[in-house]
């Protein structure tokens, strides 16, 4: 048993990390250590497990018996509590200088346990250009037990200077049958609904896992689907562009209303409030409405990040049913994702051509594109769910 | 001593600048008329010490009269507020306070304490119909001892804007500019100095280029951009217009009045404008006019270098979508 059970259909890229945690081990036992490298960039598609991967081997960095998977330490890091795993996932639109310059700062500590200090940055491409300008000296020479691991879909979703600086770990696809594997023996869904939602999911195992557990996300994929079928006219363009909004802004705000609730009151309470004796109990201390101020604009753009988020689930969804469009089109030999909506499918690939359904793949990546811009979503979606007509 | 004095204590109350500097000059030059040798003591709230104002108040050697005004009463300390009060209860004579106090909670203590102490209170409040700054320009015409015709004080308010102090500026300088064998400024009078709109919003744009008009649309949108209204709403006003077309057109044909309205949640006098503005679109005409105002509203986040262009160039296209017969 070892930490990097946990990463499917990856057997290429758990090598290579098997074999640096080795040379690490080596490396702080006072050895050379060659085989080891102070930055790494895991890439991959989305949920092909770039942060499980990038989390397991900081688990096997850090465990003394490189990543056992079963010891304190390796628990340690899988919850993120242990005290040289310095874990950073932006939950705003992007990450900015100022916090990568404190970031920067953390990581230049020694390890405590002695072994590694170690920095899992997820979402790396979140950083602004300038964020990761600031975090290039650090990167190139950090102190000689600091690694750094970042995440990010494709290596070209880093600027060259970074990219440049790190070993490079590209994890693939995994198979749908992999996928339904993993479903069917961890999470112990029924081998026909595994096999659905690994389909459904392309190689995404996250997404996979919620297909297969959540009536809810199987009822939104069904919503989306019946989108381009519903598409007749002007009018049902623009209301299906608007529920399409809508279901996004109203999962955003399901998902965060508790938390920010929680998170304001917290706040509040470390500024004053509530609090008795004398000269308190006056509402806010100095300081507190600026400080209040400013975790509104956070929670604003964490919103706008999972209202993005979401749209963007949806969007891909339908670029997968007008793939699988193409794919009957042109004849090819693939399994459809969508199979469960095969009648559309083959209705929609005799009445039009493969170059309408190319068309129809480019209006919705200029949707994502216009979306990444901060193109106002409903006109955005209008775009393109007009772009989506017969 | 013919004239009537002023009460010993004025509250001025209300927002709206202008008319509260009006009554507080009214006032002093009441107190004048009374008493040609006042002294005047222009005070701001803020400044205000305490003990100042007793100290103004207490009666001089040679019972000389002064006016005191304090102006932003809404930033007078705590202790000068309560000295105030007291003051209002035992006015000294010969004395005329006034105090100007734009409203709302901020030294709201003052204003309930005067109040009960018995100062006169004069209100003051912002104009928001547009009815009533139509009787304020007429008002003001008056005030210059002439006439305006309706019309033209209408085209007066559409040309200069809401701002009071703009608007009284705008009526003395018609006052003093136009003849005055004729006694009435009619509305050619109020067109040679002021033309166009001070204010466009976005929905005015929206409707010119719905309807097809160009010339007009893109006219407005200089005006709005002008003024200062936002790029991104005159495009979010384009894409709502664009939107309403989209969704009156597309709405099932047997649904008539108040059903239509509720089906498509909007108000039945919208939905009988957008009917009208209908004419002329085609579905393929439409949907290639939202393409241009999605390009447009990505170019004004950033994607291009002038959002005016991007706006004039959205609106061109939005016009000749109409003009498209498939």
């Amino acid at each position: 048993m070892s930490v990097f059970d946990d990463l499917v259909g990856q057997e290429r890229a758990a090598a290579v990390l098997v074999q640096a945690a080795s040379a690490a081990a080596e490396a702080v036992a006072g050895g050379r250590g060659a085989g080891m490298t102070h930055a790494w960039l895991f890439t991959g598609p989305p949920g092909s497990g770039r942060s499980t991967a990038a989390r397991a081997f900081a688990a096997a960095l850090l465990c003394p018996d490189r990543g056992c998977g079963h010891c304190e330490l390796c628990h340690q890091v899988a919850i993120g509590s242990h005290p040289d795993l310095e874990s950073v996932r932006p939950q705003g639109l992007s990450y900015s200088v100022k916090q990568t310059r404190e970031l920067i700062l953390r990581a230049a500590g020694a390890p405590t346990l002695g072994r590694w200090r170690v920095v899992l940055f997820e979402d790396a491409d979140r950083t602004t250009e300038a964020a990761a300008n600031a975090l290039l000296k650090a990167i190139e020479e950090p102190p000689p037990r600091t690694v750094w691991l970042l995440c990010s879909p494709a290596p070209d979703d880093m600027v060259t200077t970074i990219r440049s600086r790190c070993r490079l770990i590209t994890l693939v696809t995994p198979s749908a049958a992999a996928v339904a594997n993993v479903l069917a023996t961890r999470d112990s869904v029924p081998p026909a609904l595994a096999e659905f939602a690994a389909r459904a999911a392309q190689g995404d195992i996250e997404r996979a896992r919620r297909l297969a557990l959540d009536e809810e996300t199987r009822r939104r994929r069904e919503a989306v689907l019946s989108i381009p079928v519903s598409l007749s006219g002007v009018g049902e363009c623009i209301s299906a562009a608007e529920r399409l909004v809508k279901t996004a802004e109203e999962e955003a705000a399901a998902a965060t209303a508790e938390l920010n609730e929680t998170e304001t009151t917290e706040l509040r309470k470390a500024y004053g409030e509530g609090s008795s004796g004398k000269g308190l109990n006056k509402g806010l201390v100095r300081g507190g409405a600026g400080a209040l101020k400013e975790l509104e604009d956070r929670q604003k753009s964490r919103a706008t990040r999972i209202k993005r988020d979401t749209l963007d689930v949806a969007l891909l969804e339908l670029v997968a049913f007008y793939r699988d469009v193409l794919a009957v089109q042109l004849g090819a030999g693939v399994v459809l994702a969508n199979e469960d909506r095969r009648a559309d499918i083959d209705d929609l690939a005799r009445t039009t051509t493969a170059e309408r359904s190319l068309r129809r793949i480019d209006a919705i990546m200029r949707c994502r594109e216009r979306l990444a811009a901060n193109v106002n979503p409903q006109i955005a979606v209008e775009a393109m769910t007009l772009a989506l007509r017969p | 001593m013919a004239a009537t004095s002023p009460a010993p204590v004025t509250l001025v109350l209300g927002d709206e600048e202008l008319l509260a500097d009006r009554a507080v000059s009214a006032v002093v030059a009441a107190a004048r008329e009374v008493d040609p040798g006042l002294e005047l003591h222009d005070l701001v709230g803020a400044k205000v010490e305490p003990g100042q104002v007793s100290g103004l108040t207490s009666p001089s050697l040679f019972g000389d009269g002064a006016a005191i005004v304090i102006r932003s009463a809404q930033d007078l300390g705590k202790d000068v507020i309560a000295e105030v009060v007291k003051y209002t209860a035992r006015p000294a004579e010969g004395i005329v306070l006034v105090l100007a106090h734009p409203g709302g909670v901020k030294g709201k203590a003052l204003v309930d304490g005067v109040k009960k102490a018995g100062a006169q209170v004069l209100t003051v409040s912002k104009i928001t119909k547009s009815g009533e700054r139509l009787d304020f320009v007429k008002g003001e015409i008056r005030r210059a001892g002439r006439t305006i015709a309706p019309d033209a004080a209408q085209a007066l308010v559409d040309a200069v804007g809401s701002d009071l102090r703009e608007l009284a500026a705008a009526c003395s300088q018609l006052a003093f500019d136009t003849p005055a064998d004729r006694k009435g400024i009619d509305a050619a009078a109020v067109a040679r100095y002021y033309r166009g709109r001070a204010e466009v919003t976005g929905f005015t744009v929206a409707d010119a280029a719905v309807e097809g008009r160009l010339a007009d649309a893109l006219e407005q949108l200089r005006w709005a951009l002008g003024t200062g209204v936002a790029p991104v709403l005159l495009v979010s006003a384009l894409a709502g217009g664009l939107r309403s077309l989209a969704k009156v057109g597309g709405a099932p044909r047997n649904l008539r009045g108040g059903q239509l309205a509720s089906h498509l949640g909007m108000p039945p006098w919208k939905v009988d404008r957008v009917r009208r503005q209908l004419g002329g679109w085609r579905a393929d005409g439409i949907a290639r006019a939202i393409q241009a105002v999605a390009d447009a509203d990505e170019q004004v986040k950033g994607g291009g270098a002038d959002p005016a262009y991007a706006l004039e160039h959205a609106v061109q296209t939005i016009v000749a979508c109409r003009a498209m017969t498939r």
